[in-house]
């Protein structure tokens, strides 16, 4: 089964392709461009699973209960991870048409310690395994990490606010992600070309820096693009285990897939980031799919097969993590996300067959949380597609939706989604990770003067509490300003040295090795408890909130007398004040420097960590009680939203994405009967309300089809519904995967249903 | 009188549009359940039906709404025009029952169609069928009409009124050749007999303007607002019908002609 490059592959692999541009540069874009088929029909030519297929992926699907139940499969506990590190595995070396596994089984988790070895070590114990001592040594003693220089650096203030979790879920121990390698690269160029590139790029900063302040940057950038090619030449290594030279350019569909894949696989193998996303692949792997359905070379059936073992590969990437991170990012999320569909600039839909082939993996193989697919929307792709989309969506709950219109006109038609609604041009732009920080828990702060409302203690800027028995409206917000004025300043530092300490000690160098080398980077900060922020505010301007205080003056509970607008009704007087907050926030932000010139950016998403939030919030002046959940990314609060999810959703598009570029989060539930009566209406009206919510500037949503019962029988049942998939704040999880606490927030949230 | 038009003591024709005020019990957006598409839905507040398996107990009466000028709820639903114009929709009256209030539900229908461009549809009984004006219909594209049943001593003793007027009410519609889809609630033991679904879908048929039946299953969802209104549900023991005892009743439907769902 070995497949070798033959020495006229290159002109070979590029037979029958057109337009130039692409051939002098590394543009992948423009190749797409100049050589997909756009596909305007609908579903009908959609192939099933073959039985190879489904023979496959059945040596997976058995091995995942024994997973589910140890928390890992198992663990090569004594190898550090590296590209090369593990000898290669298969799950059926006879069966596979895409091969590689991050270690030499599936499922098998690699350890990955120039994160830090802390979570390596605090894993490895979790479940069971040795502790190696001659490594321990090694990356205590001699090789510092990622994690060890954080920790040098930050502040006593930082390391303040950290522990009372009004600046939370830094990679600061994990890697950061939210990276996207063009992985394209590697299919349509081949590795040494792309090491050639590097080389130049590397040559051009031969000359001696003349400029001080650039002295540092030049000398790190010659480091990186040594590590880059270093890389590559690994990955190359890595692809002769298996039997392939990825010297040359891909010459089939099949060597596409594989060569993608390889470099992926590369990148999981060495990094362990937050969210390890895959791009824009389906319309470029279309094109090569096509060449060879045209040639005769395969069948319909046989590109669907290349495609399912691929999204085979992609839901097993697995990643060893400790139990205080599951709690943050709950059900083992890798983010592999793929993003499909949009419109072209020149307004050709990128919708291809392949791109209906990615989605027509979830029926295939069953609902899976990963890959993680992303549909760019616009009211422009076709029927058929928005259709088939739709129908995807109600049985299975497998898509999130992102508005192509806002993302094309700023980050052009090659754009991905890192993680969950991180928007960036493929290989041309990077994200710094920045989690995000609690608004809520802030404006109790400004309450109490910087005093923590849980500990008591002292963290943000010394003011004196508020000393009325009401609140007024004026001086909380006087004295928020003064709070968020510190957050910012604080936040945006700790980013700094993350960063820094990152890219010292566990820099993404195959990642960056599929990237131009003058990237555009951008700073991602984020907020979480919008809505309790937001309805905070507002009861205390349009209520009578009267403060709870303890013993020392401290404010810990609220009286709420009449009503006041809630967040989340598609009314301006609570919606504003959630404006207002993303906008002050953001402008704040962008007052602090940030390491390597990065552009500030923020986004409004939780992922689960709202439930970890609101465990660590106290009592809050919208009558939310201690402990309780803040509502997920910028979904209004349960229950407080009381005129549908039409209304919900346009409070949420009223967030103004200029000012929240890295993604604004929207999660809906409905019951099938609230999109209506038969599969054909329901189909038709989510794509209204999918139009309509892109029309009306809405950005993200998440669309789960579901029916409360079922989520409530699976907590009971958790064996009948092994691949039972709903969409959480930007990424899709294994229900039974979640913990009980998050289980149960998943089924309190608003569900929308017709009544 | 709950609905006016300023000053009160003008008739209705007189007054200016812009005054008229009603009862209204809250507004929802809704899709696929109360008319084609994404629909801005209006429930006005009282009803002179007690249907034994009303899921809306807490609209029975005027004063369960309150008192709300109609620009008021036209400047709610134009919030949505650019949602529904791209998605598919309109916006509905509802109730209650809306034409308990006909010159309100004739400025809301009337403003929904004319000053918001919206798809209009009304949702009734047709027990005060006779209180709609051509004119009320004629800002009307779509009327859901609920036929509860064909016999006489049945729907009063579902709803506590005569069934003719509502009868009455759906030829004038079809002679209008307005369009209507017909709604008729399967509850078992009740009005799930072979003879009173056949009636039904045989006046249904007759009509010719009806362009689709909902067959809508009951449920027991309201039964919470029962209790929580000190009211006896009598049907609390009464099933929701088996999805077999749906898909035949809509069979009987389809059977005639009509478009079921």
């Amino acid at each position: 089964m070995t497949v070798r490059q033959t020495e006229t592959a290159t002109r070979g692999a590029w037979d029958g392709f057109r337009g130039g541009l692409w051939r002098d540069a590394i543009d992948v874009r423009d190749f797409i461009q100049h050589n997909y088929t756009p596909y305007h029909g609908d579903a009908a030519f959609l192939a099933g699973p073959t039985e190879r297929t489904l023979a496959v992926w059945k040596q997976i699907t058995d091995r995942l209960p024994e997973e589910r139940a140890k928390g890992v499969y198992d663990i090569a506990y004594d190898v550090p991870a590296g590209i090369t590190a593990h000898a290669p595995g298969w799950i059926d070396r006879e069966k596979e048409l895409i091969v590689g596994l991050q270690t030499d089984a599936p499922l098998k988790r690699a350890i990955m310690p120039n994160g830090g070895w802390r979570m390596v070590a605090g894993a490895l114990r979790t479940y069971g395994y040795p502790v190696p001592p001659e490594l321990e040594k090694v990356f205590t003693a001699y090789r510092k990490t990622h994690n060890d220089g954080v920790f040098d650096a930050y502040t006593p203030q930082i390391l303040a606010a950290r522990r009372a979790g009004i600046i939370t879920g830094l990679p600061d121990a994990y890697g950061r992600g939210r990276i996207i390698g063009d992985y394209r690269r590697v299919a349509l160029y081949g590795v040494d070309r792309l090491i050639e590139a590097k080389r130049v790029e590397k040559s051009q900063l031969d000359d001696l820096p003349q400029d001080p302040a650039r002295l540092e940057e030049v000398i790190r950038e010659r480091e990186e693009l040594a590590e880059q090619i270093r890389a590559l030449g690994e990955l190359k290594a890595m692809a002769e285990a298996y039997g392939y030279d990825l010297s040359g350019p891909a010459g089939t569909a099949r060597e596409a897939v594989q060569w993608l894949y390889f470099a992926y696989l590369a990148a999981v193998k060495e990094q362990n980031g937050a969210a390890m996303s895959l791009g824009r692949t389906s319309t470029f792997l279309d094109v090569y799919l096509q060449r060879d359905l045209e040639a005769g070379l395969l069948t319909e059936e046989q590109a669907q097969e290349l495609v399912d073992d691929f999204v085979i590969k992609l839901r097993i990437v697995r990643f060893l993590r400790t139990p205080e991170y599951d709690e943050l990012f709950s059900g083992d999320p890798t983010w592999v996300t793929e993003s499909i569909g949009g419109v072209g600039e020149d307004g050709r839909p990128l919708v291809t067959r392949a791109s209906f082939r990615y989605l027509q993996t979830l029926y295939n193989l069953g609902p899976a949380p990963e890959p993680n697919l992303t549909v760019f929307w616009s009211p422009r792709l076709p029927r058929g597609f928005k259709e088939f989309c739709a129908k995807v969506s109600i049985d299975t709950s497998g898509i999130q939706y992102e508005s192509d219109e806002l993302m094309r006109p700023r980050f052009g038609d090659d754009t991905a989604i890192a993680c969950c609604v991180s928007a960036m041009p493929v290989g041309r732009q990077m994200q710094f990770f920045g989690a995000r920080v609690n608004l809520a828990k802030t404006v109790l702060y400004a309450i109490n003067g910087g005093r923590d409302e849980v500990s008591g203690a002292q963290v943000g800027p010394e003011s004196g509490p508020i000393t009325g028995e009401v609140l007024d409206h004026g001086e909380v917000v006087a004295r928020l300003d003064r709070q968020l004025d510190w957050l910012a300043a604080t936040y945006v530092h700790a980013l700094d040295v993350i960063h820094y300490m990152h890219d010292k000690y566990a820099y993404e160098r195959l990642e960056m090795a599929l990237h131009d080398r003058d990237v555009r980077r951008t700073l991602a900060c984020g907020i979480a408890g919008l809505a309790v922020a937001a309805d905070s505010l507002s009861a205390i301007r349009y209520a009578t909130v009267r403060p709870v205080r303890d013993d020392s003056g401290l404010v810990v509970d609220y009286l709420v007398e009449g009503e006041y607008p809630a967040y989340g009704n598609n009314d301006d007087r609570a919606d504003a004040i959630a404006v207002w907050l993303v906008e002050e926030f953001m402008r704040k932000v962008r007052k602090h420097p940030t390491y390597r010139g990065a552009e500030h950016t923020q986004s409004v998403l939780t992922i689960t960590s709202n439930v970890v939030y609101g465990r660590k919030t106290g009592n809050t002046p919208d009558g939310r009680r201690a402990g309780e959940p803040f509502s997920p990314g910028a979904n209004p609060m349960n229950g407080r939203d009381r005129h549908g999810y039409v209304a919900a959703a346009l409070s949420v598009a009223k967030l103004p994405y200029e000012q929240a570029e890295d993604g604004i989060s929207l999660t809906n539930t409905v019951t099938p009967d609230a999109l209506g009566r038969t599969d054909e209406e329901r189909i038709a009206n989510l794509v209204g309300v999918l139009d309509g919510y892109t029309t009306c500037r809405g950005f993200h949503m998440n669309v789960n089809v579901l029916n409360r019962d079922t989520l409530l029988d699976a907590m009971e049942h958790p064996e009948n519904y092994p691949q039972l998939t709903i969409r959480v704040s930007g990424y899709a999880v294994n229900f039974v995967r979640l913990t009980r606490e998050q289980q149960l927030d998943v089924v309190n949230r608003t569900f929308h249903d017709a009544l | 009188m709950a609905e006016t038009a300023a000053p009160a003591v003008t008739p209705a024709g007189v007054a200016t549009r812009r005054t008229v005020t009603g009862m209204l019990h809250s507004w929802d957006l809704s899709t696929g359940v109360d008319g084609p598409g994404t629909r801005f839905v209006a429930f006005l507040a009282g009803c002179p039906l007690r249907c034994l398996y009303c899921h809306n107990p807490d609209t029975r009466y005027l004063r369960d709404g309150g008192r709300t000028p109609a620009e008021e709820i036209v400047r709610e639903a134009a919030k949505y025009t650019g949602f529904i114009h791209a998605s598919g929709g309109g916006a509905t009256v509802s109730g209650g029952e809306p034409l308990l209030q006909p010159l309100f539900t004739a400025e809301l229908l009337h403003r929904f169609k004319h000053e918001l461009g919206l798809h209009t549809a009304l949702d009734t009984s047709g027990f005060l069928g006779g209180r709609a004006t051509d004119a009320l219909l004629a800002d009307t594209d779509l009327v859901l009409l609920d036929i509860k049943s064909w016999d006489r001593a049945l729907y009063r003793h579902l709803t506590g009124r005569e069934l003719a007027p509502t009868l009455a009410f759906a030829r004038r519609l079809a002679d209008l050749g307005k369009e209507v889809w017909v709604r008729f609630v399967l509850v078992p033991h009740l009005t799930d007999a072979a003879e009173n679904i056949e009636g039904v879908a045989a006046f249904t048929a007759s009509l010719g303007n009806v362009t689709r039946v909902d067959v809508l299953p009951f449920h027991k969802l309201g039964a919470a607002k029962w209790r929580a209104l000190g009211l006896d549900f009598t049907l609390a023991d009464t099933p929701a019908p088996t999805a077999d005892q749906t898909a035949a009743a809509r069979a009987v439907f389809a059977a005639h002609g009509l478009q079921t769902v």
